[in-house]
């Protein structure tokens, strides 16, 4: 095993500012480009690989051991891989786990996803933290002289665009067991999760896709909204936005995570910007205001809702991030509304943020 | 919450005695809680028996009792200090339970203490096992199928309902004491009316075993607004039925998917909120590997040793944020040291692996059973940090001081496939190495696992690293093998041993380790942690930290002593410890390496700079080339340091201090001689020897007793008194079934009083703080006397030569810093026994009880200041007013097999010291403190060596007038009742006939037994028996006629703890 870290082929991490890696080639061949991120998640690899937020990104792991459990048909974030690329110190062949499916390697070729492993992650996790996010692009190719004269402006050019329109999926429905109420799921590259987390509480849950209007909602008559989760930076979706300015008056009880918090705090006229160091990894401290309790967060998002553009005649931030103190949640006044920007759930159990979707729960109870 | 304003004084309660099962690592923990509380400018209060300790220095709290841990004590400490509360959580299992006891008599109501940390409700519901098992149920967490019982009977019927094996699990007992795995009916009654006499409260768990599911642990914190994090999760490598604390265990949790982890974390979170848990927690789970089934094995509603692991392990601070919880401080107020924006209030991210491997005692104890259980065994452990599993193994196994620097076990090597095979079913102390063999004779992972369990994960990993080794070891050595070598963590000289080829032959470019940081967040903040471990990158962030903090200072390595074992043990952390203050103090950066995460000098602000380190040649050529040091320090790490101190010199590192050379000179047994004879001080006769044949010469020349011993030995290993042919035969036999590189030391054994000494030496001035005298006769190690400061009944005639002979050797071989020289008193003669150029075990104790700080003294003297410039005088320190008693605690309750016999190899885990007024003051609290109950009635029960028999008449007598009842074997009862002393016979176990040794030690009427023999331990001897008997009953046994004599005593003595005054040593 060892070995074929030797016969593995060589490749490269070149970033924007010119700093080289050189490490092995793993996954699919070829060349990558993206915003390369980090993840501090020490586990659940194959869930950030398929949660689409991820588009268009190179993602680095800052746990060295990847793929320790290996992958199986079940632990999908979605089934749209967005991601551009993947990098890891170390990948494990030979995975342990009584659902494994197969190893990372296979898993990456299969989705056509170019991966790069034995490189010192840290240190590059190190120049991301202090540069901030950077494109960069992997390559098997020798990085020449002449190969990066090229590629250099070809990295710094590359800009996510039409992110959400990726990811965003077709209309489906999924049914609870004894549904009790109409969710309307607005796609912006949903996780699975959160539809296992209404579907648990007797939601039926329909997905529209991110365009769907306002007007088809309405006719819809949902019980209530879900914002979802999704990539890249919110102001790059107008179309959405105005959506949302619409249906905003129709007083249904709405819920927006990740990118749709963002979506939500746009359409009421206030302002996102991009944070200097984004938040990412499995551990997050939340200040929930009104319990004043903190609680350990999942996520990964570069913007952020600007506290101060929050109009407190129609809204107040009721999460806040207990490092940096930037805004982690809305509660609005005039519409029965809230957002947070993170995952309220974490796997397929109960967790300590899931309160979160039983508030939603009660909010359409609320309402009826 | 900000701090509580109804707290200014809090009592902290200490863990005591060293004993398997609670270590150091509550030093560390208590060290930072009083140093937490000390900050928010709170009065500490603490008790701890235990001498040996940072936590009972002068500065780390405003009263410091070193007294027994026992319930009068510390109400008599409460009443004397009246503190307004009590720390519940950070002193082990003791101050849990005292505090508990305490809370449920009342006695902390009735005086307005406030109990902190845990409540009591919450200890109950996570250590009484009914209670446990219904708030499990509660909140719907499953528990593995068991019942509370307090008979054997319903013990037995309860097996019948849920099959065998079963787990018994003895309630309110530490380590898992008294508990075991009963695979048919026999065996459960032995286990269960065992663990049900040593619980406590007469309860035990009946089980069903779930052996062979994965062990998984979190660490969680919980604060009182109900604010709750896991701060790490750790994956045990031996599958549940090993205890953890023996399991090579890793951090984080490797082998489980996001759903597995979140489903356990949630659980643990789920736990601490139901149990209102205020600080720090640990949950045991097992997790069934082929679904999704698990069960909750265990709660400890405490900081532990998992807590000090996973502290270093993340470099996040669970004591320190524990302290700040009680006082009532919350989770997100409590600003991340580490980084120094964030806050406590998240789960750390590492970006490495850690592997923690358990020290065991067994190459002191080698006819002990090395098989694994649920009872733990271990006295120590290492940790080890690199990238990669297989990294941190290859550190970890030459941390761990067996003598290896691979995984490759000598005594595996000429087994056959098949005795590899069968050797893989056997759950002991050498199950990785042998499943490391295995893996390299092409026994396959799935085979392995079926028989070990032992997740596939580790075992590929392993086959990584046997891989490794056979490409290596196939043709030529090439720069891309050496390259993935050290990307191993190898050393060079395995990668030449395994190669058999020479690294300059081959031109190889050899590398040498870099340097990463810890720092709680994977680099995703910047941090400030000068917390640093080894690996091969490029990238050196130990030598950019040190850039960015330009400094004027000198920099000074201290190297630590690896680690805990039997004869080296807390002792010598304590003294790393004061060496870094007394550096820092003087101005210089102080930087240290040690291995071990238990410990006070391992805590990442302890020192300037902290290296996590194995303390190999190699490992720390690596560190002084980053460092670049002045100088280093190798005289208060134990043997660990000691024995780097020659290959410093050899590569030009300033040693500070006393000389590789004295060091040399003084445990070279000719050269020591030599010195000796030139400073006309005796040493009792002997010879060097390699055979059986010269040693019977020898050992008849020199006449009977003889001591027998290795050269270069530590904490008399190996070491026995002989009487006569056969032992010196039987010894010999053992000795030379290994390939003998060093010679044999016969010396004539002289049974006179031992004396010890630590002194301080300046090259001209000498200080003696204190003559210690030992209790036992020479021939009990002295780790395991019980020692005495001032000496009770030397003359001033010896005392004066004691001085003189201190002052010789010291002088003549240059000590600069500590010496610890043992004596031996024999017909008004001073024999020097051994000579040690280093720090010693006595130096804590002797350093609180006299006041003069030998370590600080020391270390300014290694810089150039005189002991006149310290303000000291040459000789002996005037002696204080108070008597001062080490004595030794054992751990035999966890080791089986163990001949409790005490004898010139140490055995001893631990120590407790009483201090008092008087001489018998003192040994009453000593012993009391090392756990002797002082029953004033009840039997005593005596089965001795013909060599003690006139002694023990005298004693026996003492025993009869103070109203105890006597028994004794044919030849001693006839004798004692010769000398008209009633004893009551009793036939030997082999006699087979009532009354019965063995029956009588059973049937509750024995308090003491008095047990000698002229050999021991093979655990099939009858004495070796009467004594694990003992051990098994909780029957005090002394195997010294010296030990029973002083316990006499104190009970002659007739006092209580209401009699006896509480002293505390800021005040001597």
């Amino acid at each position: 095993m060892t070995l074929n870290l030797i016969k593995a082929k060589t490749a490269y991490l070149i970033l924007a500012d010119g700093t080289i890696f050189k490490g092995k080639s793993f996954g699919s061949e070829g060349k990558a480009i993206g915003e390369v991120v980090f993840s501090t998640s020490m586990v659940g690899y194959q869930e950030a690989i398929t949660d689409p937020s991820y588009c268009g990104q190179i993602m680095v792991q800052t746990f060295p051991l990847i793929g320790n459990y290996g992958v199986n048909d079940e632990d999908y974030s979605s089934e749209k891989i967005a991601i551009n690329g993947y990098i890891v110190r170390e990948y494990c062949e030979a995975p342990s786990n009584f659902r494994c499916e197969g190893d990372i390697d296979s898993f990456l070729k299969k989705h056509g996803i170019i991966g790069l492993f034995d490189i010192d992650t840290r240190r590059l996790t190190r120049i991301l933290r202090e540069k901030g996010v950077m494109n960069g692009m992997i390559t098997t190719e020798e990085p020449t002289e002449e190969f990066l004269a090229k590629a250099i402006p070809e990295i710094k050019e590359y800009k996510i665009t039409g992110a959400v329109e990726k990811v965003s999926g077709e209309k489906k429905e999924f049914k609870a067991e004894n549904g009790k109420y109409r969710v309307a799921l607005i796609d912006y590259g949903f996780t699975k999760n959160i539809v296992n987390s209404l579907t648990k509480r007797g939601c039926d849950v329909t997905v529209f896709p991110w365009n769907v209007t306002a007007a088809e909602i309405k006719e819809f008559a949902p019980d209530g909204i879900v914002l979802s989760n999704g990539p890249a930076d919110p102001k790059d979706n107008e179309a959405a936005v105005n959506t949302l300015k619409e249906l905003i008056a129709e007083n249904i009880p709405t819920f927006g995570i990740r990118l749709g918090h963002q979506l939500l705090a746009l359409a009421n006229g206030f302002d996102t910007e991009k944070l200097k160091y984004g938040h990412r990894g499995a551990s997050q401290p939340v200040t929930d205001k009104n319990f004043g309790t903190t609680y350990v967060t999942s996520q990964n998002h570069g913007y952020a809702v600007i506290s101060d553009s929050v109009d407190t005649a129609k809204a107040v931030i009721s999460h806040i991030n207990a490092n940096d103190k930037t805004c982690e949640g809305i509660e609005y006044k005039n519409t029965p509304a809230f957002s947070v920007q993170f995952h309220p759930e974490t796997g397929e159990q109960k967790s300590t943020t899931s309160y979160l979707y039983d508030k939603f729960i009660g909010l359409m109870e609320g309402n009826k | 919450m900000p701090l509580r304003s109804d707290i200014k004084k809090v009592l902290v309660i200490g863990s005591g005695p060293i004993v398997i099962g609670q270590a150091a690592e509550f030093d560390y923990a208590g060290t930072q809680a009083c140093r937490a509380l000390k900050q928010e400018g709170l009065e500490v209060v603490l008790v701890n028996s235990n001498p040996a300790t940072i936590m009972t220095d002068k500065h780390m709290a405003d009263k410091i009792y070193i007294e027994p841990l026992t319930l009068d004590v510390i109400k008599k400490i409460i009443k004397i200090e009246k503190p307004d509360s009590i720390l519940s959580n950070l002193g082990g299992q003791t101050g849990l339970t005292l505090s508990m006891q305490l809370a449920e008599e009342g006695f902390l109501a009735e005086n307005n203490v406030k109990l902190l940390g845990s409540k009591p409700e919450t200890i109950h519901k996570a250590e009484d096992r009914q209670a446990f098992k219904d708030t499990m149920e509660a909140i719907g967490e499953p528990c593995i199928p068991s019942k509370v019982v307090e008979t054997v009977e319903d013990a037995m019927d309860f097996a019948k309902v849920i099959d065998y094996p079963v787990i018994v699990r003895p309630a309110f007992t530490l380590g898992g004491t008294g508990g075991g795995i009963a695979y048919d009916e026999k065996e459960l009654h032995e286990i269960a009316t065992n663990g049900l006499r040593l619980s406590p409260i007469t309860q035990i768990l009946v089980e069903k075993c779930i052996s062979g599911w994965k062990e998984i642990e979190f660490e969680v914190i919980r604060d009182a607004k109900g604010n709750a994090i896991t701060v790490c999760s750790m994956e045990n490598m031996d599958p549940v039925g090993v205890h953890t604390g023996d399991s090579i265990v890793v951090a984080p949790a490797v082998s489980l998917t996001d759903i597995e982890y979140q489903m356990l974390r949630t659980a643990a979170l789920n736990i601490v909120q139901a149990l209102e848990v205020e600080g720090g927690c640990n949950c045991q789970f097992a997790l069934k590997p082929d679904s999704f089934e698990y069960a909750v094995i265990e709660v400890n509603p405490r900081v532990s040793r998992s807590s000090a692991l996973a502290s270093k392990a993340t470099g996040y601070p669970i004591a320190k944020v524990a302290a700040k919880i009680a006082i009532g401080y919350c989770l997100d107020e409590i600003l991340n040291q580490v980084t120094g924006k964030t806050y406590a209030c998240f789960e750390p991210s590492i970006d490495y692996i850690v592997v923690k491997f358990p020290k065991w005692p067994f190459d002191k104890f080698v006819y002990a059973k090395k098989t694994l259980g649920t009872q733990m065994k271990a006295t120590g452990e290492i940790m080890s940090i690199a990238p990669s599993f297989e990294a941190a193994m290859m550190k970890a196994v030459r941390s761990i001081e067996l003598g290896m620097d691979t995984l490759t076990k000598k005594t595996f090597i000429d087994l056959s496939d098949e005795e590899i095979r069968a050797s893989l079913h056997n759950v002991d102390v050498d199950r990785c190495f042998c499943i490391f063999e295995a893996l390299k004779r092409g026994i396959s992972v799935e085979e392995i696992n079926e028989i070990t369990k032992v997740d596939k994960w580790f075992i590929s990993k392993l086959l990584n690293l046997a891989e490794l080794e056979k490409w290596l070891a196939e043709g030529e050595l090439t720069q891309e093998k050496y390259d993935l070598a050290k990307k191993y963590c190898y050393l060079d000289k395995s990668i030449e041993k395994i190669s058999g080829q020479s690294l300059s032959d081959k031109g190889i470019k050899t590398r040498q380790a870099v340097y990463k940081m810890v720092d709680t967040c994977a680099a995703e903040f910047a941090a400030e942690t000068p917390y640093f471990y080894s690996t091969y990158d490029d990238e050196n962030e130990a030598a950019e930290f040190i850039k960015q903090h330009p400094t004027d200072k000198k920099k000074v390595i201290v190297f630590g002593s690896g680690p805990i074992r039997i004869g080296q043990g807390i002792e010598f952390d304590y003294c790393s410890v004061h060496c870094v203050w007394a550096l820092k103090e003087l101005g210089y950066e102080a930087i240290i390496c040690n291995n071990n995460p238990e410990t006070v000098s391992t805590d990442f602000d302890t020192g300037d700079r902290l290296y996590f380190d194995p303390l190999t040649f190699e490992d720390v050529d690596a560190l002084i080339a980053t460092e670049q040091p002045y100088g280093v320090v190798v005289q208060f790490g134990g043997q660990t340091a000691i024995k780097l101190t020659k290959h410093l010199q050899e590569t030009g590192v300033r040693i500070l201090g006393t000389s590789a050379q004295s060091i040399d000179d003084a445990e070279d047994r000719e050269k020591f001689d030599e010195l000796l004879e030139k400073c006309g001080i005796p040493r009792p006769a002997g010879h060097t020897v390699f055979t059986t044949e010269e040693a019977l010469k020898v050992a008849n020349e020199l006449g009977y007793p003889v001591l027998l011993r290795p050269s270069y030995v530590l904490g008399g290993q190996n070491m026995i008194i002989a009487h006569c042919d056969s032992d010196v035969d039987e010894y010999m036999t053992i000795i030379t079934a290994t390939e003998l590189e060093n010679p044999v030391l016969i010396d004539k054994y002289l049974m006179g009083t031992e004396v010890e000494v630590d002194a301080i030496c300046d090259g001209t001035d000498f200080l003696i703080p204190g003559i210690m005298e030992h209790i036992e006769r020479a021939g009990v190690h002295s780790g395991d006397s019980i020692s005495v400061y001032p000496c009770q009944t030397l003359s001033d005639k010896i005392k004066n030569t004691i001085i003189t002979y201190t002052e010789k050797l010291a002088k003549s071989l240059n000590v600069i810093g500590l010496v610890n020289i043992q004596y031996v008193v024999y017909d008004n003669e001073v024999y020097v026994i051994e000579v040690n150029p280093r720090s010693s075990r006595t130096v804590p104790y002797i350093s609180k009880v006299t006041g003069v700080q030998m370590v600080d003294i020391a270390t300014k003297i290694m810089f150039g200041q005189t002991l006149k410039d310290q303000g000291y005088q040459s000789g002996l320190y005037p002696v204080g007013d108070y008597v001062a008693v080490k004595v030794p605690v054992f751990s035999f309750e966890k080791l089986h097999d163990v001949d409790t016999q005490l004898g010139p190899e140490m055995k001893s885990t631990g120590e407790a010291l009483g201090i008092a007024k008087t001489f018998e003051e003192a040994l009453f609290k000593g012993l009391m403190a090392a756990g002797f109950k002082m029953f004033k009635e009840g039997g005593v029960m005596f089965s001795v060596k013909n060599s003690d028999k006139p002694e023990i008449i005298p004693l026996a007598e003492k025993f009869e007038k103070l109203g105890f009842e006597l028994y004794a074997t044919s030849g001693t009862a006839s004798m004692l009742n010769r000398n008209m002393i009633a004893t009551n016979f009793t036939y030997r176990i082999n006699e087979e006939k009532e009354p019965n040794v063995i029956s009588l030690l059973e049937s509750g009427k024995i308090n003491y037994v008095i047990s000698t023999s002229e050999t021991g331990r093979k655990p099939a001897r009858d004495s070796v028996k009467i004594r694990r008997k003992s051990v098994e009953r909780s029957i005090a046994c002394l195997t010294s006629v010296d030990t029973a004599n002083a316990l006499v005593k104190c009970i002659a003595m007739d006092k209580t703890v209401d009699d006896i005054e509480m002293i505390d040593i800021t005040k001597i």
